[in-house]
């Protein structure tokens, strides 16, 4: 069989996450499916087409997969219409993962942008989970406004703990918010964490990713303990298509997820 | 092409016996492939027989220049590379992947034999065979394989045909993949002027198939004359680029003004990434058939040239031209080295001639040497 062959996968629920945001839940208990957190899926609609869809769905709860999709393009906007018992293709898991191990005995600090806090929604699970491995454990997230944050009940959660300190941030708000107005970069200096001590796992948009990187560097966390993930246009996921390359790096089995160090040559080059 | 047991022994065999060795692979069953002379080109396609090669033809090249010409000789093999290269047998313009119905349970695949063809190129050329076993490595020897190009792969009988010449833009003596085949071939044949043809066995298969038609070890002086062709045509290539160091070259001039000096000649027409025999860059195609019950998932080629490949939504990530050959030219010559252990380049120099604007890297790597960047 080819690689590239989806396979039949049932959904079990569809969620709505935001107006043009959802998450489909699948069940994979009739194969086993086992995935880390920060790792991605082909999602495949019969006959339209196929996307790459990070994984967001907690890995504890075993039989079931979550992946959440904005509406964008031309295969996720007809998703919207998928329902429970419809089926879609699946083949993955693809790519690399949220290091959890670099961040035990160490401050672990969490920035998402937008929706990349679907893909680090695995990896702040797991942490809470086992919280014990961790010093700090410190989200930042920041959206465009209230009603794009994801997860919003999830978050309030997390932030009503109190071993976990959880920033949010939105752009722009009416009198009804709140909570910090401007970007999540701007949380950065703001967090407590020992920087020397600290293990970042930094997601969203790249120019979010730039300027967290940034911040993260400016207060003393160095390159090594920075790991962003990357998105590009894939078609194949298997490191044979080529759309995904990215300097010497094919992002579906090279990343999405790296060691900033290793990005850091051509990461503020224009167009790689 | 099982190694033989005994590595490159060499005879000597007449055109007359060469033309029973096609009829001999023809008998076994082979569609047979090799360089023929098609719509004013040279390219790979079906032989009936010797008579089909290129016989008292060549091909002028130049940058951005292609043009057939007559020889005074009725030589098999005095042509270089054409348009096509292995790529289109194997890595094949259009494939269908995966083919499925639609069911209660979602969809089910419909199982096809994978593609069977008893292929055997004749009279292909070294750099082409490098080619292949560079997109082997990509697509056979990484941590997937593509079923599809495996099948077309599996038992092709290649006799490899050495360049006793040089054209106008070969530099296969740079990338060292020539102007002598030193592996993947069954048969590698040189042709001297006297129409004797210098045959060196690369496999049990081959060996067991000249065994059909009549031959004479080959003789001392026989070797030399070979020798000194193929040591003509190394010493005579219309490029040459020194291919060390190009990997941090490439790396380290990502700013280069040059780039920009490409981009305002480069016209994006993606010649250069379809003619190059070791690009691979695919695109998938997923549709249905008219009434919604069946769908199909084809391979395609695509090229890094064209603004799509690299969309993601909300814009592409390379939207100008400087970028886009930037992309070419440093994969092809540089990370491809970090990504499949060596250039990606085997020096055909077919990107230079099918290149519209005749845009030739080698001198354009030659200008990134020069101070300027960043």
């Amino acid at each position: 069989m080819h690689p590239v062959v989806p396979q039949p996968t049932p959904i079990t629920r569809v969620t709505k996450e935001l107006s043009d945001t959802f998450s489909i839940h699948l069940d994979v208990s009739a194969r086993g499916f086992s995935y880390r957190p920060g790792q991605f899926n082909m999602l495949y609609l019969f006959g339209v087409g196929e996307v790459p869809i990070s994984i967001s769905g907690d890995r504890e709860q075993g039989q079931e997969l979550v992946h959440t999709i904005r509406a964008v393009g031309g295969v996720t906007r007809p998703m919207r219409t998928l329902k429970t018992g419809d089926f879609v293709g699946l083949r993955g898991p693809y790519g690399t993962y949220w290091p959890m191990e670099e961040a035990h005995g160490k401050d672990l600090l969490i920035a998402a942008g937008g929706l990349g806090l679907a893909p680090l929604r695995p990896a702040i699970v797991h942490a809470l989970t086992h919280r014990d491995r961790y010093r700090r454990v410190i989200v930042l997230y920041g959206a465009r406004s209230p009603d794009e944050l994801l997860f919003l009940k999830e978050v309030e959660r997390w932030r009503g703990r109190m071993d976990t300190e959880v920033a949010v941030t939105v752009d722009h708000a009416g009198d009804d918010w709140f909570g910090h107005v401007g970007v999540v970069t701007a949380l950065v200096p703001r967090a407590t964490f020992e920087a020397k001590d600290t293990v970042a796992f930094v997601c969203g948009p790249e120019v979010m990713i730039r300027f967290t990187v940034r911040e993260l560097e400016r207060r003393g966390v160095s390159r090594e303990a920075i790991w962003v993930s990357m998105e590009r246009s894939m078609k194949c996921a298997i490191g044979h298509c080529g759309h995904c390359q990215y300097g010497s790096h094919f992002v579906c089995k090279d990343g999405p997820v790296y060691r900033f160090d290793r990005l850091a040559p051509i990461f503020h080059v224009r167009e790689v | 092409m099982e190694p033989a047991g005994q590595r490159n022994d060499t005879i000597a065999l007449s055109r007359n016996a060469l033309a029973g060795l096609v009829n001999a692979i023809k008998l076994d069953g082979f569609a047979v492939f090799g360089p023929t002379v098609r719509d004013g080109a040279i390219v790979y396609d079906h032989l009936d027989s010797l008579e089909d090669l290129p016989i008292g033809v060549t091909d002028k090249l130049a940058p951005g220049h292609y043009r057939l010409a007559p020889r005074e000789d009725h030589a098999l093999f005095g042509h270089h590379v054409g348009p096509h290269s292995l790529r289109r047998e194997f890595l094949i313009p259009v494939a269908t992947l995966f083919r499925a119905r639609r069911t209660p349970q979602g969809f089910a695949q419909i199982e096809e034999p994978p593609p069977a063809r008893k292929l055997a190129l004749f009279g292909v050329r070294p750099c082409d065979l490098a080619a292949v076993a560079i997109q082997d490595r990509v697509l056979l020897n990484d941590a997937y394989r593509d079923t599809d190009y495996a099948a077309r792969r599996h038992g092709v009988l290649v006799i490899a045909a050495n360049c006793t010449q040089a054209g106008g833009t070969c530099f296969c003596a740079s990338m060292n993949t020539g102007p002598e085949a030193r592996a993947g071939f069954d048969l590698a044949l040189t042709e001297l002027d006297d129409d004797t043809i210098v045959c060196t066995i690369g496999s049990d298969v081959g060996r067991a198939l000249v065994q059909r038609v009549e031959h004479v070890p080959a003789s001392d002086q026989l070797l030399e004359r070979a020798r000194l062709l193929l040591n003509d045509a190394a010493t005579h290539m219309g490029r040459t680029m020194d291919p060390h160091g190009l990997r941090d070259l490439l790396a380290t001039t990502l700013e280069h003004p040059r780039w920009d000096d490409i981009a305002s000649r480069c016209l994006g027409c993606a010649n250069c990434t379809l003619s190059c025999p070791t690009c691979f860059c695919t695109s998938m195609e997923d549709m249905t058939s008219l009434d919604g019950t069946e769908a199909s998932r084809l391979r395609r080629w695509d090229s890094c040239f064209t603004v799509a490949f690299s969309y993601v939504h909300g814009g592409a990530v390379r939207p100008s031209l400087k970028a886009r050959y930037r992309q070419w030219l440093t994969h092809k010559l540089g990370s491809w080295h970090d990504q499949f252990g060596s250039s990606g380049c085997v020096g055909c120099g077919r990107c230079i001639t099918w290149c519209p604007v005749g845009i030739d890297l080698t001198e354009e790597i030659t200008a990134l040497r020069q101070p300027g960047g960043s």
